[in-house]
C-alpha cells in the first residue's frame, strides 16, 4: 500500500512539473478562486464589524419622573438586568444628568442661564439599555409595560421610554441589517460557486488533454485508483501553490488596506489577517486542497468507462 | 484460449461491426485477422478486452466470460494480454523507461523487477539508447517498438496487435513482424489484425478473414486472399 501511495504521489509531481503550460494555468486560476474566496472572508469581517458598530449605536432610554425614589429605579434596574435578551443596563442618576447635560451645553450660554434660574434640577435620572439583538427591543419595551415593579408603584415613576419615538428607525435600521446579512451572504455563495466553476472546469480542460492517456493505462491494466490517484496528487498541488500564492498577494494587499483604508473599513484588515492568519490559511488551503482533488477526481471519472 | 461464440456486434440496425462470428484460438497459436477497414477487425479485438460488448454472444479468455466479470477482474484480465496498437497509445508525458515502468507497476511488480527488467526488454527491442527520451523524440519504428516492449514485459500470455504497422515503413514493418514472430517462438499466443499483404505472406501462418462483420475465410496456413 506505501508502495503505491509513493509512487502514485510520486507520478502526481512529475505529471505536474511536466505539465508546463497547462500546470500553470490551473494554479493561475486555482489561485484567483482561492483569492476571491480570501476576499470574502475579509469583507464579511468588514460588514460584520460595521453592523456592530451600527447595532452598537441603537440603545432604549427610560427616563423617569424628577424625583422617582431611587430605590423603585434600582428594582426596575434589577428586573431589567435578569431578562436574557438585555445586555447592558446603565443608570444616570438625576444629578449626574444635570451634569452632564451642563457639559453638554457648556457653550450654549442661553439654556445655562434658564438652567441656574430654575435652581432646582429640572432633570430625572435614566436607565439605559443595550438589547443583545435589536429585534429584541420591541420584547424589553413591552416588559417595561407590564413589569411589577412599574405595577406596585403608587404612582407611576417612568415619563417617557424613546424605544416608541425610535422604534421606525430601529425596525428599519434592524431590516437593512438583516438585509445586508442575507445579502452579503448571498453574494459570497454566488462567487464561491462561480470561483468553483470556474476552477472545476480548468481542471477538467487539463484532464481532458489526458483523456486518451487514461484510456491506456486502463488498457495497459491500471487499477482505477492507479488511473485517478496521480491527477488527484496534481489537483491537491494546485490548491497549496495556489494557497502560497494567495498568502503572497493578501500580506502586501492587506497591509495597503490596513495602512490607508482602515477609518473607510472601519477596522485595520492586515491586522485582522495577520490575527486570524491560521484561520484563514486554513481555509484557503483546505478550499484548495479539496476544490483540485475534488475536480480531478470527476473529470478522470467521466473518461474512466469500465 | 479465446473462444467467440455466436458474438454479434450492432451499432444500430444498418450497421453490424461484427455477424454471428464463431472462432477458437488455442495457446501458442499466430493468428492474423484480415479484413478491409470496417471489416469488423478492431471490434473483433475490443471483445476481447472488454473494451466493447457484444450484442449477442459471449466472448470466453480460457474459463472466463469476459463480459461478466468484475471490474477488479477485468484489470486482472487486462493484465494477462499485451496489447499493440497502430497508433502506439502510449504515455505522452512519460519516458520510454517510465512507459514500461507504469505498465509493470500496474501489474504490481516491486521497485527492484522494475529498475533490472526495463533495461532489459529496452535492449531487446533495440531501444536502449533511447531509455530516457519521449515517445514524442522517438521515430514511429521506434515507438512501435517500445509499444511492444510495454506489451510484453508483464510475460502476458496473448499479444494483441491491432494494424501494428500501419504506420511504418517497410523496413520498420519487417522489424515489427520479426519481434511478434520471435515472442510467438517463445510460447506467446499473437493476434494480428492488418491489411497489409506481404505482412500476411511473410508470416505464412493462420488467416481468419473477415468481410462486413463475418467470417469468410479461416485459413491453417494462409495467403493473403482479398
Amino acid at each position: 500500500m506505501m508502495v503505491i501511495f509513493k509512487r502514485v504521489a510520486k507520478a502526481g509531481f512529475v505529471n505536474f512539473t511536466r505539465g508546463g503550460l497547462v500546470s500553470f494555468a490551473a494554479v493561475l486560476v486555482m489561485t484567483i478562486t482561492l483569492s476571491v474566496i480570501s476576499a470574502i472572508i475579509m469583507l464579511q469581517a468588514v460588514l460584520y464589524s460595521s453592523l456592530d458598530q451600527i447595532k452598537n449605536k441603537v440603545d432604549v432610554t427610560i427616563y423617569f419622573n424628577v424625583g422617582a425614589s431611587e430605590d423603585k429605579i434600582m428594582a426596575l434596574k434589577n428586573s431589567l438586568s435578569q431578562l436574557p435578551e438585555v445586555s447592558a443596563v446603565t443608570y444616570t442618576s438625576a444629578t449626574e444628568a444635570l451634569k452632564l447635560f451642563r457639559d453638554r451645553h457648556q457653550n450654549d450660554y442661553p439654556t445655562i442661564q434658564a438652567l441656574d434660574e430654575i435652581k432646582e434640577n429640572p432633570l430625572g435620572a435614566y436607565l439605559n439599555v443595550k438589547a443583545k439583538e435589536i429585534s429584541q427591543y420591541e420584547s424589553i419595551a413591552n416588559f417595561m409595560k407590564s413589569d411589577n415593579a412599574l405595577v406596585l408603584g403608587t404612582a407611576p415613576i417612568i415619563d417617557k421610554i424613546n424605544y416608541h419615538q425610535n422604534k421606525l428607525v430601529i425596525d428599519r435600521l434592524n431590516g437593512i441589517i438583516n438585509g445586508a446579512q442575507k445579502l452579503g451572504f448571498l453574494v459570497t455563495l454566488i462567487l464561491v460557486i462561480i470561483s468553483i466553476i470556474v476552477t472545476f472546469n480548468t481542471i477538467r480542460l487539463t484532464i481532458f488533454i489526458s483523456k486518451e492517456e487514461i484510456g491506456v493505462m486502463q488498457l495497459v491494466g491500471a487499477s482505477k485508483m492507479r488511473v485517478h490517484g496521480p491527477f488527484m496528487v496534481e489537483g491537491a498541488i494546485y490548491g497549496i501553490i495556489a494557497t502560497f500564492i494567495t498568502f503572497i498577494i493578501f500580506l502586501p494587499l492587506t497591509f495597503w488596506l490596513g495602512r490607508n483604508m482602515a477609518d473607510f473599513l472601519g477596522m485595520n484588515m492586515y491586522d485582522y489577517y495577520v490575527s486570524n492568519f491560521f484561520q484563514i490559511g486554513g481555509i484557503v488551503l483546505l478550499s484548495g486542497i479539496v476544490l483540485g482533488v475534488i475536480s480531478s477526481f470527476m473529470a478522470v471519472r467521466k473518461y474512466l468507462n469500465k | 484460449m479465446i473462444y467467440f461464440n455466436n458474438v454479434s456486434k450492432i451499432y444500430d440496425k444498418d450497421s453490424k461491426a461484427l455477424d454471428d462470428v464463431t472462432l477458437t484460438v488455442t495457446a501458442g497459436e499466430f493468428v492474423s485477422v484480415v479484413g478491409h477497414s470496417g471489416a469488423g477487425k478492431t471490434s473483433l479485438i475490443k471483445m476481447i478486452l472488454a473494451d466493447e460488448h457484444p450484442t449477442f454472444g459471449t466472448v470466453f479468455f480460457e474459463s472466463i466470460n469476459v463480459h461478466k466479470i468484475k471490474n477488479s477482474d477485468l484489470t486482472n484480465l487486462r493484465r494477462r494480454i499485451g496489447v499493440v496498437f497502430q497508433d502506439f497509445k502510449l504515455l505522452s508525458n512519460k519516458t520510454a523507461y517510465e512507459n514500461i515502468a507504469f505498465a509493470m507497476e500496474a501489474a504490481g511488480k516491486t521497485d527492484e523487477e522494475i529498475a533490472s527488467d526495463v533495461p532489459h526488454v529496452l535492449e531487446l527491442v533495440d531501444l536502449s539508447s533511447k531509455i530516457f527520451h519521449f515517445p514524442h523524440q522517438m521515430s514511429g519504428g521506434e515507438q512501435q517498438r517500445l509499444a511492444i516492449a510495454r506489451a510484453i514485459i508483464n510475460q502476458p500470455e496473448l499479444i494483441i496487435a491491432d494494424e501494428p504497422t500501419g504506420n511504418l515503413d517497410p523496413i520498420n514493418t519487417y522489424e515489427i513482424i520479426q519481434i511478434l514472430k520471435k515472442i510467438n517462438d517463445l510460447g506467446t499466443t499473437v493476434i494480428l489484425t492488418t491489411h497489409n499483404r506481404g505482412v500476411i505472406d511473410s508470416v505464412g501462418k493462420r488467416v481468419i478473414t473477415l468481410e462486413k462483420g463475418k467470417v469468410i475465410r479461416d485459413d491453417k496456413s494462409g495467403k493473403y486472399s482479398l
